[in-house]
């Protein structure tokens, strides 16, 4: 049982870091564009270095 | 990000940003082509491309302006316009808050349902009691955060004496929360956390669904908008032009209008001779001649020579208002159809209510004390709580909406899809609906490769209209230009260029035939090139389809009978020519009150009334901006053939919700027994909820098929 005291806070750890993570990611942008993204990878870079 | 720095080093102060639409970028090299051409020019330091918006925002210093950048943009082979400052992110915002409010609600509901699973299966004691206290202290802020859609909207509709779906979300939701921190306060066996939980996340994914499918749909039209800002140059007293917006414009002004411009207000012209296309006003598809002293409207567009046109009425008595006072009426009938969510939800909410509260009385009577009597009660409530129902519809409807943009139809929101499954007959537009719109050339045979070459050199350097269907033509035959020199371009006659020495033209013809037509001259040669604003692609087969989906369709027009009645026998309809908008309204009117469901396709500023009063409406992207924002559906390209396709997807989608619709009542047939019996635990409800969900969302995934 005193596995419970260090598990708990583990697991509840892990799901608000991916809800935090899923927050900045709204905020900074990164579902404005999703079918240029996709898009994107395909683009050569020809730019190095930058 | 900006990943294309600039060539020349730019002053960050002096930098501005601007947007502007280009529909036509279709893929990854379209992307790399802007962002890497575009900062080689001169004054622009930066530009980034939102692929899904189908926007660029650019970033230039003063020595190049909006119309510089898109002259730059055309040159590239894009179409562009410039945006006004974001209109539309209050919308925007509605559907992130939602999607945030999923992502808590899913957040609460996995670890809830961890600690849960422990209770389910045995927990007792000191354990049980923690794990309730842990679920409490994370459902607790969960709920008030993600569930101020619902409460928002229950407590507007109860203040106003009404009842919706979110009157018993609300209650069961806040019932449950209360139950359960009794539960856990009393150190009871079942804290109904999970399901409370579990409810608000599935009915956010489907609020969720239905808001992102508007914003794409409306960020696909507002794409397709013109700049909102419209105006003219006037010509002030010390004869400088400027820029005035038509919302400042006054009679008496003098407005520039040069070729290719739309007018912004009534006017008389006092100088210069051109044509006026009044396609969009009246659908007359013959560009007409105006010379000084004659009457233009404004949503004309000039479409040969630049001319000075004197301010005759402005923005409030123009023709346009007219139209636009008319679609304000007719748009009313439309408000007041009721979706068949809404539909249900009457129903439903009622009956849910009436159920829980006769469970209560029920185990009251039944002498089980007013604690167990108040559990069964709120399981009731929990357990036929509409999720399936939630997501019966918007699932469907999303699937649907995203099939139909593949086929390139944006539709504006799940209603539309519903008036469009109801439609029985359908009115069509002739010019710019039915035909392309657009002049083309008829036959080129008699042009060998070289008088081609030369044909498009002459016809990219103008505008006029004819010029622009010859050049689309023939760069799509794959035509490369010649070397030209000197062209010149004189106003109402043609281009005249000089190609090795021999002198070539693209006049208008000497002798007068019937129908629009261009003559090229290469030496002595002639070669005249007859025009045609020809049918769509596919317009025959669609009308069929429509016919054999039990549509009839006819062609209401305001050209002229002859020109009308011609292409009717063609397509074998039915077809009134010569309609005003007042016209084409009653029309439609009469249908309606005939008891049909007539969907309206046009295209013009004079369809705009009748796309508002139809029972629904699809417009092509080339079509006015009113009657884009009238219309509930939006069709890219040349081929009518979406049409047809949303007539499809709609009835299959109409099926599917049915479908949903039979499945979640069955659902409840057989759980709302249970629950009263008192025999659900919140393990039976979790399972019960998430099982019915994911059966009504995989019904819906099937309309990826629908349109074939």
């Amino acid at each position: 049982m005193t596995g419970l005291v260090f598990l708990i806070p583990i697991a509840l750890g892990m799901g608000a870091f991916g809800l935090l993570a899923f927050f900045w990611a709204m905020r900074s942008g990164q579902y404005e564009d999703m079918d240029g993204a996709a898009n994107r990878i395909l683009t050569e870079d020809e730019e190095y270095g930058e | 990000m900006n990943a294309h720095a600039a060539m020349a080093t730019f002053d960050p102060d002096t930098l501005q940003d601007h947007r502007f639409t280009v529909p036509g970028m279709r893929c990854a090299g379209c992307i790399s082509k802007i962002e890497r051409e575009l900062p080689l020019q001169t004054g622009i330091a930066g530009a980034r491309v939102n692929f899904s918006a189908k926007r660029v925002a650019v970033s230039h210093d003063a020595t190049i302006d909006e119309a510089g950048i898109v002259r730059v943009l055309e040159r590239l082979g894009f179409e562009a316009q410039p945006v006004a400052a974001n209109p539309l992110a209050q919308d925007d915002a509605e559907t992130r808050k939602l999607l945030l409010a999923v992502a808590v609600a899913g957040f609460g509901m996995m670890n809830i349902m961890l600690l849960s699973v422990s209770v389910w299966s045995g927990a007792g004691g000191v354990t049980r009691d923690l794990f309730h206290w842990l679920s409490a202290l994370i459902a607790i802020p969960v709920i008030a955060y993600a569930g101020r859609p619902f409460f928002g909207s229950a407590l507007m509709a109860l203040r106003y004496r009404r009842t919706n779906m979110d009157v018993p979300i609300s209650i069961g939701v806040l019932l449950a929360t209360g139950l359960s921190i009794h539960e856990t306060l009393t150190g009871g066996e079942h804290a109904y956390f999970d399901g409370a939980v579990m409810l608000l996340f599935f009915l956010l994914a489907g609020r969720a669904l239905d808001a992102a499918m508007r914003d794409k749909a409306r960020s696909g039209i507002a794409a397709l908008l013109s700049h909102m800002g419209r105006g003219a140059s006037v010509l002030a007293a010390d004869g400088t032009a400027q820029f005035v917006k038509s919302e400042d414009l006054e009679p008496g002004m003098i407005m520039i209008v040069a070729a290719g411009e739309t007018l912004a207000a009534d006017g008389r012209v006092v100088e210069g001779i051109t044509s006026i296309d009044n396609a969009m006003l009246t659908g007359e598809s013959q560009p007409e001649p105006v010379s000084i002293g004659m009457t233009v409207h404004a949503g004309a567009a000039n479409i040969s020579d630049p001319v000075r046109v004197e301010i005759t009425a402005v923005s409030g008595d123009t023709a346009i208002a007219e139209i636009a006072r008319l679609m304000d009426e007719a748009g009313q009938s439309r408000s007041r159809y009721v979706r068949i969510a809404d539909r249900a939800a009457r129903l439903y909410a009622p009956a849910v209510h009436s159920l829980a509260l006769l469970s209560f009385i029920g185990w009251m009577f039944a002498g089980a004390g007013w604690h167990q009597s108040l559990t069964i009660a709120i399981a009731v409530l929990i357990i036929t709580c509409p999720c399936a129902l939630g997501l019966a519809v918007p699932a469907a409807q999303v699937v649907a909406a995203n099939t139909l943009l593949k086929q390139g139809l944006l539709i504006k929101d799940g209603s539309a899809l519903e008036r469009l499954a109801e439609a029985d007959v359908a009115l069509f537009d002739k010019t710019g609906t039915l035909t392309v719109g657009k002049m083309r050339p008829v036959d080129l045979g008699g042009l060998d490769q070289t008088g081609r070459a030369i044909a498009l050199a002459l016809a990219q350097s103008s505008r006029h209209p004819l010029s622009k269907g010859l050049a689309a033509a023939l760069s799509r035959q794959g035509v490369v230009p010649l070397p030209i020199s000197q062209i010149k371009e004189t106003a109402g006659d043609g281009v005249v260029g000089d190609w090795q020495g021999v002198l070539v033209a693209l006049r208008r013809p000497t002798a007068g035939g019937d129908g629009p037509a261009s003559e090229l001259s290469i030496g002595g040669k002639l070669f005249t090139i007859l025009f045609t604003d020809a049918l769509r692609p596919d317009a025959a087969e669609t009308l069929a389809q429509l016919g054999a989906l039990g549509i009839p369709s006819q062609i209401i027009s305001g050209d002229r009978s002859l020109v009308v009645g011609a292409m009717a026998e063609t397509l074998n309809l039915m077809a009134t020519g010569e309609l005003s908008p007042q016209a084409k309204l009653a029309r439609l009117q009469s249908m309606k009150e005939a008891g049909h469901f007539p969907l309206m396709v046009g295209d013009g500023l004079n369809d705009g009334p009748a796309l508002a009063a139809a029972h629904v409406s699809i417009a092509p992207s080339t079509a006015s901006d009113v009657s884009q924002q009238a219309a509930d559906a939006v069709f890219v390209g040349d081929s009518l053939r979406p049409v047809g396709s949303a007539i499809i997807v709609a009835r299959a989608t109409m099926r599917i919700v049915r479908q949903n619709f039979a499945f979640a009542i069955g659902y409840n047939l057989f759980a709302v027994p249970i629950a009263m019996a008192g025999l659900v635990t919140p393990l039976i409800a979790a399972i019960a909820m998430s099982l019915s969900s994911l059966i009504v969302v995989a019904n819906s995934l099937r309309l990826f098929r629908a349109a074939g």
